[in-house]
């Protein structure tokens, strides 16, 4: 065995015996440690938790999907008035996207409302009824798990169908089978064609209580004018998103005669948005872990300090002993240096030990998933093991001047 | 010669005063001899038994330990010297509280790197030589004052130093039980260990074989006993 490693086995023995005699001493001082590393790895973990559940929610919303329409997904409040008074999207210019554009894998105008639904008594409220064309298949990923989804002559002879949400029809029709049923929407008997795939939620919205119908149809029965249109354009290729965003601009600017003076008058939205918002939402969560985590540490390796100089100054005459029977000056060093480390891995230990709790804790009571990774806990371990030197060299150091002589007179 | 001191002076510089606690002293000690060092308080014994231990280093002169010049020493170099030629008995004991007494007299051990195995084996042996081997497993703070200086003694021989040196090892115990120790000191003596001994108690410096008095930093008398 090398020398060094004797030295530290003694080292951890003398430390832990001083631990162990000083209880409460230890944990109180291992205190502000533990808080620093508690807050730090359940932040870390409740960011993390919330990374994984954002993007499953946004996972609706293809990335390679671009969203034309008169009003930004983001925006600050004051720019409100300048948007509202922009120009509506129109079918027709939705129709111009479609023929120039050499990206668009699909594009389909989408108008959208919210209905009751009836069959034979039942009803359910609030539905989503949208508007659009064939090509909403691909834009929204909306597949049919039975019967079939929209098809041009559908839409070209505003056929009075619909394509329905799993919920609805779970819902509406229960045990009997939906296609080819006519159920009533406003007033108007539309025809059953096909059922949608589950799709989930998104930000709590049920994306499964949805009717979809040919816009025209959706016209003729809501009106034409005054609503909101969205032109969904789907990318043939999802790298070429940036450069797909870059035509549809052209192209709009071009339909709707903008010279180079002016700026746009429409939005192209995309799900990075969403991912760029919410980054900068959970970049303050990052700054307070990190505030939080350094004060705590800060604070816990002081007072990790001020007890090893106490613990120094009780055992003035021990360091006395060691040194007139040999201990030379490195060696009483590493033997505090590993004291005040042990203090200060215990308090990991204790922290992590508590942010796993509080992890569970949380993902069992609210809907805040929060997930430990092993790389938080190491990084924590060797942070501190870092703290542990530094704030443990000091009195470490003072120990080792000691002057063996008036050690061993110390009373 | 084991230990040669040639014009040996300490002097201490405290602020305005300056204190010469030792002037020039002159002595020889041979192997296996056995030596109080006697003197009233402030006559420079302690000084002196800190420089023979290697705690302390003189102002001038030399000091030569086994043909090494300790005078010239830095700090890890007299740790080096101290943990392997001098075995320090004294008057408190001097034991780490919370380690037994086995580990105590494994620490002289462990900071020369004797590896664990060998290291257990040395200190049991040193612990049956002063007659603890039943105790050795007992903290400090479970032995009598007598078990205690035996188990300091058992450390101090553990590394089979050059020199043993007590310093007033009897000071703090009963008469019964400084005999008692006196009596291992003189066993020590007998197995050809080197023994300086500091006290001021007549009758402990009888189990010497030779007394030096020192006065006012120098020595004032250098008598070999008869027995």
């Amino acid at each position: 065995m090398p020398r060094f490693l004797i030295y530290a086995a003694e080292g951890v023995k003398i430390a832990y015996e001083a631990l162990r005699a000083y209880k409460l001493r230890s944990i109180l001082t291992t205190l502000g440690i533990v808080i620093g590393v508690t807050t730090v790895i359940t932040i870390v973990s409740l960011i993390q938790g919330l990374n994984r559940a954002f993007t499953s929610e946004i996972s609706s919303l293809g990335t390679d999907t671009l969203y034309i329409g008169k009003w930004p997904w983001m925006m600050d409040g004051d720019d409100w008035l300048k948007f509202r008074n922009r120009p509506n999207v129109t079918i027709k210019e939705a129709n111009e996207v479609r023929s120039a554009s050499q990206l668009a894998q699909a594009v389909a105008p989408v108008m959208r409302t919210q209905r009751i639904i009836k069959y034979q008594g039942k009803s359910l409220e609030r539905v989503a009824v949208v508007g659009t064309t064939e090509d909403y298949l691909l834009t929204a990923n909306a597949t049919p798990e039975e019967g079939r989804f929209l098809i041009p002559s559908d839409v070209d002879q505003n056929r009075a169908v619909v394509v329905i949400g799993s919920e609805v029809a779970d819902k509406l029709f229960e045990k009997e089978d939906p296609i080819g049923k006519r159920v009533s929407i406003a007033g108007r008997k539309f025809r059953v064609i096909g059922i949608l795939e589950k799709r989930g939620t998104m930000f709590d919205n049920n994306l499964d209580i949805l009717a979809i119908m040919p816009i025209g149809a959706f016209q003729s029965v809501f009106g034409a004018t005054r609503r909101r249109i969205e032109i969904q354009v789907k990318v043939v290729n999802p790298a070429m998103v940036e450069e797909a965003e870059y035509e549809l601009t052209g192209i709009m600017r071009r339909v709707r005669g903008l010279p180079a003076i002016k700026e746009n008058n429409f939005a192209i939205n995309k799900q990075s948005m969403f991912l760029d918002m919410y980054n900068k939402l959970t970049r303050v969560l990052w700054a307070v872990a990190i505030g939080v985590g350094a004060i705590s540490l800060l604070v816990g390796g002081i007072g990790i300090m001020n007890i090893m100089l106490v613990s120094v100054t009780e055992r003035t005459r021990e360091i006395g002993i060691r040194k007139a029977i040999g201990a030379r000056k490195t060696d009483i060093l590493w033997q505090f240096l590993i004291e005040s480390m042990m203090i200060c891995g215990l308090g990991v230990v204790i922290g992590i030990g508590l942010a796993v709790g509080l992890a569970k804790l949380v993902a069992a009571t609210t809907p805040l998933p929060a997930a430990i990774t092993l790389w938080v806990v190491f990084l924590g371990l060797a942070f501190v093991v870092g703290i542990g030197v530094f704030f443990g060299i000091y009195p470490a150091s003072k120990a080792a001047k000691l002057n063996p002589i008036e050690a061993l007179r110390y009373e | 010669m084991l230990i040669q001191l040639v014009n040996l002076s300490k002097v201490y510089d405290i602020g305005a005063v300056r204190v010469e606690a030792l002037r020039g002293i002159n002595l020889s000690i041979e192997r296996n001899e056995y030596v109080a060092i006697m003197g009233p308080s402030g006559s420079g014994k302690s000084t002196l038994m800190n420089v023979l231990g290697c705690l302390d280093t003189p102002t001038s002169g030399e000091y030569l330990l086994n043909n090494n010049r300790v005078s010239e020493m830095d700090d890890d170099q007299l740790a080096e010297i101290r943990n392997r030629e001098i075995g320090f008995v004294f008057q408190t004991f001097n034991l780490l509280p919370r380690a037994n007494a086995l580990h105590n007299v494994e620490l002289p051990l462990i900071y020369n790197g004797t590896p664990t195995q060998q290291r257990r084996q040395l200190a049991k042996e040193a612990l049956e030589k002063v007659g603890l081997e039943d105790r050795m497993h007992h903290k400090p703070n479970e032995l009598s004052g007598g078990q205690r200086q035996r188990v300091a003694i058992a450390r101090a021989l553990v590394n089979k130093p050059s020199i043993i040196l007590a310093d007033e090892p009897t000071g703090n115990l009963d008469s019964k039980t400084g005999d008692e120790i006196m009596e291992i000191f003189e066993a020590l003596h007998e197995q050809g260990n080197t023994i300086i001994l500091v006290t001021h108690e007549e009758y402990i410096a009888e189990h010497s074989d030779r007394i030096i008095r020192l006065r006012d930093g120098s020595i004032e008398r250098d008598e070999s006993m008869s027995r």
